[in-house]
């Protein structure tokens, strides 16, 4: 495998995508702490109950169902474009699903559109954690309401977020199978074969199980070096570390 | 002030807290951040779901304008028919006793394991507990990735196996984190109380621990149902007998073939004395559709109910863990 040249090229272009989605994933992690934060902000509780129910929604649907959901509102035939040419925004259809330009962002988007609620549900109970006293501490010493959120609600999210954000980095490799699978059609396969997803191209559409498991292995022995690593770093830096 | 004592102490401390708001004048960043906070927050509820609206009110309209894109808002020329030829589809049947049984077999086997493993590792004098509490919950952090995984599940000839969708999660390291910890945080005082009556193991586990564990249990339950019918995975790698495919794996397929289906059955229905008029005849867009809904139905059909309680069922296992 390692003298020919086009799989090289291959399997560097799959390397950059993982890093490229999972990248973009772990630049936009503090999402999920600001939408609790606002979330809890927010103080007409019937509203609040609302829009944490919708939001937590998608998080219990398979990403076959979010791509039969993408394919009806945004293929050629879909709501979407219906919606374009009633305005009479466009001629042809928009082919947003064929379009390989845009794959990591909008693989990025399904991600938050599906898993924001869901993951924010962990912040919300930190912040129901936080002790009252700092609130009326707070008050007492004139605070706004964006001065009370940086100064009490943030300090005391941080611990669980850099947690979380150290999980998600020792798995920074595994971006699963299901996502990129559902979503890979002939026009943006370049740009959306993640490791996970070539190695299973690679072992079901080839029959390499041999490179698969090598790639596979080497993949779980990074994740443990990150884990570690940031396990460390954490240490020396915070004091604190989670293994 | 903070929100979150309005919900553990609703009365009491709910009359302060309004009494403190009529006291303060929000100053106009204030209104500026709240306008801002409710539109965004708005706009991504509706986002999340309007897509799920939308394909409800295509699967009941005149399929010849849906299969345009045309309906956006509201239904138009409202039929059912595309519910009960849909379930004229081969496969579909089987497809759906699949899921359904695999998901109450494999609810129940991983909700006992759970129960019981969680409720192990919390007994002191088990035999090495520390060990295979470690050994347990390493698996949720390491694994060798899915090539390896179906490599040995087809040696322990789990292939093509009803078997290979309820055996593998029997033992969800997640699952026993939760409940151990629900019952880390039950009083003590119980089990001790029942030893010195006399109780064995079994008797604390079965008499005791399960049904002060309702709630933790009733949220492995859900999150168990939920990630079976979801399940695709495993169907994909595992299963090449269609009599064994899940819904999940049998409406990805019909999204990439719909086209060939719709043919066959508007043929069926041709074969009838009524011949299917413009607008209830099948096509590409409402056969997936309506494949969709009946797959997607269940989860939105719980989700109301078990909302607030796994929540609440979530946050006990996170705070704590």
């Amino acid at each position: 495998m390692v003298e020919n040249q086009v799989k090289i090229d291959q399997l560097l272009q799959v390397i950059k995508n993982t890093f490229g989605m999972s990248g973009l994933n772990l630049l936009f992690s503090w999402l999920p702490m600001v939408f609790a934060i606002f979330l809890t902000e927010i103080k007409a509780v019937r509203f609040r109950k609302f829009i944490q129910t919708v939001t937590t929604l998608p998080n219990f649907i398979s990403w076959v169902l979010v791509y039969s959901l993408a394919f009806s509102m945004f293929s050629s035939e879909g709501i979407v474009n219906g919606m374009l040419r009633q305005l009479g925004m466009t001629d042809s259809p928009v082919l947003f699903l064929q379009n390989s330009d845009h794959v990591w962002l909008t693989m990025w988007l399904w991600t938050t559109w599906k898993a924001l609620g869901w993951s924010a549900i962990l912040y919300i109970a930190a912040i129901m954690g936080i002790d009252d006293s700092l609130y009326e501490a707070a008050h007492v010493d004139g605070a706004t309401r964006m001065q009370v959120i940086r100064h009490v609600v943030l300090p005391s999210m941080l611990p669980t977020y850099f947690v979380l954000l150290m999980l998600q980095i020792a798995s920074f490799l595994n971006n699963g199978l299901e996502q990129y699978f559902v979503f890979q059609n002939a026009f943006n396969k370049d740009s959306i074969q993640v490791l996970d997803l070539y190695v299973y191209n690679l072992a079901m559409g080839g029959g390499s199980y041999s490179v698969s498991v090598a790639i596979s292995m080497l993949k779980s022995l990074i994740s443990v070096v990150l884990l570690f690593s940031v396990n460390g770093l954490s240490k020396m830096l915070r004091g604190e570390s989670i293994v | 002030m903070s929100d979150k004592m309005a919900e553990v102490v609703p009365n009491a401390v709910h009359q302060s807290r309004m009494d403190k708001k009529t006291s303060f004048k929000l100053s106009t960043t204030d209104k500026f951040i709240s306008v801002v906070i409710y539109t965004l927050f708005s706009l991504f509820a509706f986002a999340c779901v309007y897509p799920f609206y939308s394909i409800i009110i295509n699967t009941i309209s005149a399929n010849d304008i849906s299969a345009r894109g045309d309906v956006v808002f509201f239904p138009k020329h409202i039929h059912f028919q595309n519910y009960v030829d849909v379930f004229k589809i081969p496969g579909l049947g089987t497809a759906a006793m699949v899921s359904l049984g695999r998901t109450v077999i494999g609810t129940s086997l991983t909700v006992g394991a759970s129960a019981f493993l969680g409720f192990m590792f919390t007994q002191e004098d088990m035999w090495g507990r520390k060990f295979w509490y470690r050994f347990t919950i390493i698996t949720m952090f390491f694994n060798a990735g899915i090539i390896p995984w179906y490599l040995t599940m087809r040696s322990l000839h789990l292939t093509n196996n009803f078997l290979a969708y309820v055996l593998p999660t029997i033992v969800a390291p997640f699952f026993i984190i939760l409940v151990k910890t629900f019952v880390e945080s039950t009083p003590k005082e119980l089990q001790q109380a029942a030893g010195i009556d006399g109780a064995g193991i079994m008797t604390l586990f079965f008499k005791i621990i399960l049904p002060i564990s309702k709630p933790i249990l009733a949220t492995v339950a859900i999150f168990a149902a939920v990630d079976q019918w979801n399940s695709f995975q495993d169907t994909l790698l595992l299963v090449t007998e269609s009599k064994l495919y899940s819904l999940q794996f049998i409406l990805y397929n019909y999204i990439n073939q719909a086209s060939s289906l719709s043919t066959m059955v508007n043929l069926q229905n041709a074969g009838s004395t009524t011949m299917a008029s413009l607008a209830t005849k099948q096509t590409t867009t409402s056969i997936r559709m309506t494949v969709t809904i009946i797959v997607v139905a269940p989860i939105l059909l719980i989700y109301p109910i078990f909302q607030r309680f796994f929540v609440k069922g979530i946050m006990i296992g996170a705070v704590k863990g």
